[in-house]
């Protein structure tokens, strides 16, 4: 018994050096259900951080604003804690998908907005009109309080052929005669 | 007699095919106005190369091929262009989409129409024709030909496969086309086996369809192609079906037939394929079915971009108690929300619905787990649990029952003693998982570009704060030099590198007076050149940076330093941000 338990202990020594995990895995996973908006929204600088914290217990899962109730739920599941719905308990979807639009001919030039996107998707110089790259824009909307012109505007995504998708089937109730 | 390798479950419901069947092809007249939709195929929507107001020709491409996956459009008539925007198109969704609109002048003048040899052209060159031609699957999925007709499988292509089983009910124009231009379709089958150069060429059409089965054997005579006929069973058509009934070879989930080396083509493409290789004729019309509640069904030869409203007409116009229309067969199409939609490569049946004809289903009950719909689902999918998966939105579930490769056949639904709607959840689900997929591929984008910015922010911080110490370093000097105190060790050093620089030249001197022979010398002499003199270097800056000035030449001191400058312009930006907020 002793030399099993000898053998056994020596086994999940080895085991234990041999499949360590580097970092947590966790964290990766929480990082891979939020939508990388990097809007800050939560209240963490970013997707990563709010990540992490949400990982350690220190952030709430129903933070996400721009996931909505989608990644809360996930993140609830991942976790193994209760759902709770984002922004209290009437609870909302995820928000309707908008980008930035930047009005150009109102446009001064400042470089503002281009320093507060996060990931990079407004173009333009110095002093020469700017420009969004709509189908990077993840609607954060840090551009709009950055601009001192108050030029950018949260379009909506209208629906279009190539971004429609089939929806629920929905079965009218008629009423028995 | 071939044997057939029986495909798994399959339905027959009533045919229909007789109503629109008995009479020809008719041409259909030419429309006053023509609106020729930019995404007619899989893929890439074509790129409009012409104007408004702009004059077009018969065949001429007024929409450029985008991309790879991606076909051309062309104008149906000779005419003006009146409009390039949105106009209302046959697609499920009832969505309007970019579309150009053609006023006809009636007088139906053709571009210059070339055959191409295709024999000793070059495959590539044909089949560069074919993308410009604007060639697609016209069985339904509109996939470029260009693309699908390349060997690209290192093992090559064994088996070239026709469709002509045409399994859904109503639809004829399959039946019609092969009655009446078996020629055409076989000049276009030599075509594509040309290409693609297949061991085996089999044309599979359903049984009930004799006249085109005869029709077809006696133009391939000699060919060497073989017809097949093959039992009437829904969904024999499916390209995946059609391929297990002739080969018995299964196309393995989530991979095309190319995989197993087979291709597989509607016949109706074969003729368009045909009239653009050997008649330079692009795809500008194609033949529609039209039947259900009108007098006289029949199939018609009409012009890409005809209003659907006046293909209708042409049968005789639906009768009073139509209530709607279905564009495709009863079992796969999808209701026509709108009539002003023009006729695409894609439609290749109209159907006028009654209630007699097409009664309203019953309420949807409960699934019973009867398991009729596995018995009759063709991809041998458990299409109870798919609909279980799906109507709890259990995506990662419904995916991992190979939801995707279900054909949307409708054979599940058709069976379903519940009547439950079973397709309409499997399009619902497969499109939200399609664009959860594309979500998280953006969202990975976008991750990736952060933190790109993250790392620059980064590096210019460094950047910056290397600039700051390299000034104050050349301030500190400046300022030394400024009070006249120089360094006696440097002096020293410049004095020694002085002394090394006056032995090299001397040397320099001897060698070349040893060297040149003596005629040179003088020559050189009289042309005033110094053969003696160090070669012309530009003067060099000794200061590390650029930039600045070097010791003594500028008053930095005095000025701001570049630091202090945007340290201020940062701080006027912050104040901005806090104010705006």
């Amino acid at each position: 018994m002793v030399f099993l338990g000898i053998v056994l202990g020596a086994v999940l020594g080895y085991a234990s050096i041999r499949f360590k995990v580097e970092g947590n895995p966790l964290v990766e996973k929480v990082e891979a259900t939020l939508p990388q908006t990097q809007c800050g929204q939560c209240g963490y600088a970013g997707c990563r951080p709010y990540a992490e914290a949400v990982a350690a217990g220190k952030a709430e899962p129903n933070q996400c604003v721009p996931g909505g109730d989608n990644v809360a739920k996930s993140l609830a599941e991942l976790l193994g804690v209760e759902f709770k719905p984002v922004g209290g308990d009437q609870g909302s979807g995820p928000k309707p998908k908008q980008i930035a639009f930047i009005d150009e001919s109102t446009c001064v030039g400042c470089t503002a907005c281009i320093k507060a996107c996060p990931v990079d998707c407004i173009i333009g110089a110095s002093k020469l009109m700017h420009t969004v790259i709509a189908n990077q824009c993840t609607g954060c909307e840090l551009c709009v309080p950055a601009c001192p012109v108050d030029c950018i505007a949260m379009l909506p995504v209208k629906e279009n052929i190539a971004n429609w998708k089939w929806h629920y089937p929905v079965i009218e109730i008629k009423k028995a005669a | 007699m071939r044997t057939f390798y029986k495909f798994h479950g399959g339905v027959h419901p009533p045919e229909h095919k007789e109503e629109s069947n008995r009479l020809p092809i008719a041409p259909a007249p030419l429309a006053k106005r023509l609106t020729v939709p930019l995404r007619q195929h899989i893929g890439n929507p074509a790129i409009p190369v012409v104007k408004v107001g702009d004059q077009v020709l018969k065949g001429q491409m007024i929409g450029a091929a985008d991309g790879f996956i991606s076909a051309a459009v062309h104008a149906p008539t000779s005419g003006t262009v009146s409009a390039i925007e949105p106009h209302a198109v046959p697609h499920p969704s009832g969505l309007p989409d970019l579309c150009i609109t053609i006023e006809a002048d009636g007088e139906e003048r053709w571009i210059e129409r070339a055959p191409l040899d295709y024999r000793n052209a070059d495959p590539d060159a044909v089949r560069l024709r074919l993308r410009d031609a604007g060639v697609v699957g016209l069985g339904g999925a509109v996939f470029p030909s260009y693309v699908k007709l390349n060997p690209g499988a290192p093992a090559g292509i064994k088996t070239l496969v026709l469709n002509g089983a045409e399994c859904e009910p109503w639809i004829t124009s399959d039946d019609r086309l092969m009655r009446e231009r078996a020629a055409e379709v076989v000049e276009g089958i030599k075509i594509m086996a040309h290409l693609m150069c297949p061991k085996e060429v089999l044309i599979g059409i359903e049984d009930n369809k004799p006249e085109a089965a005869a029709a077809m054997r006696a133009a391939c005579q000699g060919t060497g192609y073989e017809v097949v006929v093959v039992p009437t069973l829904y969904p024999s058509g499916g390209e995946k079906q059609l391929i297990k009934l002739l080969t018995g070879k299964e196309v393995p989930a989530g991979q095309r037939p190319v995989n197993i080396g087979v291709t597989c083509s509607n016949t109706g493409t074969a003729c368009t394929v045909h009239r653009a290789v050997n008649h330079g004729e692009p795809v500008i019309s194609r033949i529609v079915t039209v039947t259900g509640n009108v007098p006289e069904p029949r199939n018609f030869e009409a012009l890409i971009g005809t209003p659907i409203a006046e293909i209708i007409q042409l049968a005789g116009g639906a009768r009073p108690d139509t209530t709607h229309y279905i564009l495709g067969g009863p079992m796969m199409g999808f209701g026509l929300n709108n009539l002003n939609a023009p006729l695409a490569k894609a439609v290749n049946c109209v159907i006028a619905a009654s209630p007699a004809l097409f009664p309203p289903p019953p309420p949807p009950m409960p699934c019973i787990r009867c398991g009729r719909c596995a018995q009759a689902c063709p991809c041998e999918l458990q299409p109870q649990e798919l609909f279980w998966f799906s109507h709890s939105q259990n995506f990662d579930k419904a995916r991992a029952y190979n939801l995707f490769d279900c054909i949307e056949c409708g054979a599940c639904s058709y069976v379903c003693p519940s009547h439950i709607p079973l397709v309409s959840y499997y399009r619902f689900a497969k499109s939200e998982i399609a664009m959860r997929d594309m979500e998280k591929k953006l969202a990975e984008q976008a991750k990736e570009r952060f933190e790109l910015k993250q790392q620059r922010i980064e590096r210019e911080k460094q950047e910056k704060a290397a600039r700051f110490a390299e000034k104050a370093a050349a301030a500190a000097k400046a300022a030394a030099a400024a009070s006249g105190v120089e360094d006696p060790e440097a002096a020293a050093k410049k004095a020694a590198i002085q002394a090394a620089v006056e032995r090299a030249k001397a040397k320099k001197a001897e060698a070349a007076a040893a060297l040149l022979p003596l005629p040179l010398r003088e020559r050189a002499g009289e042309r005033g050149e110094n053969l003696d003199a160090p070669s012309p270097s530009p003067p060099s800056r000794t200061h590390p940076h650029p930039n600045l000035p070097l010791e003594g030449e500028g008053t930095i001191a005095l000025s701001p330093s570049r630091g202090e400058l945007e340290r201020g312009f940062e701080g006027e930006g912050v104040k901005n941000n806090t104010e705006a907020s």
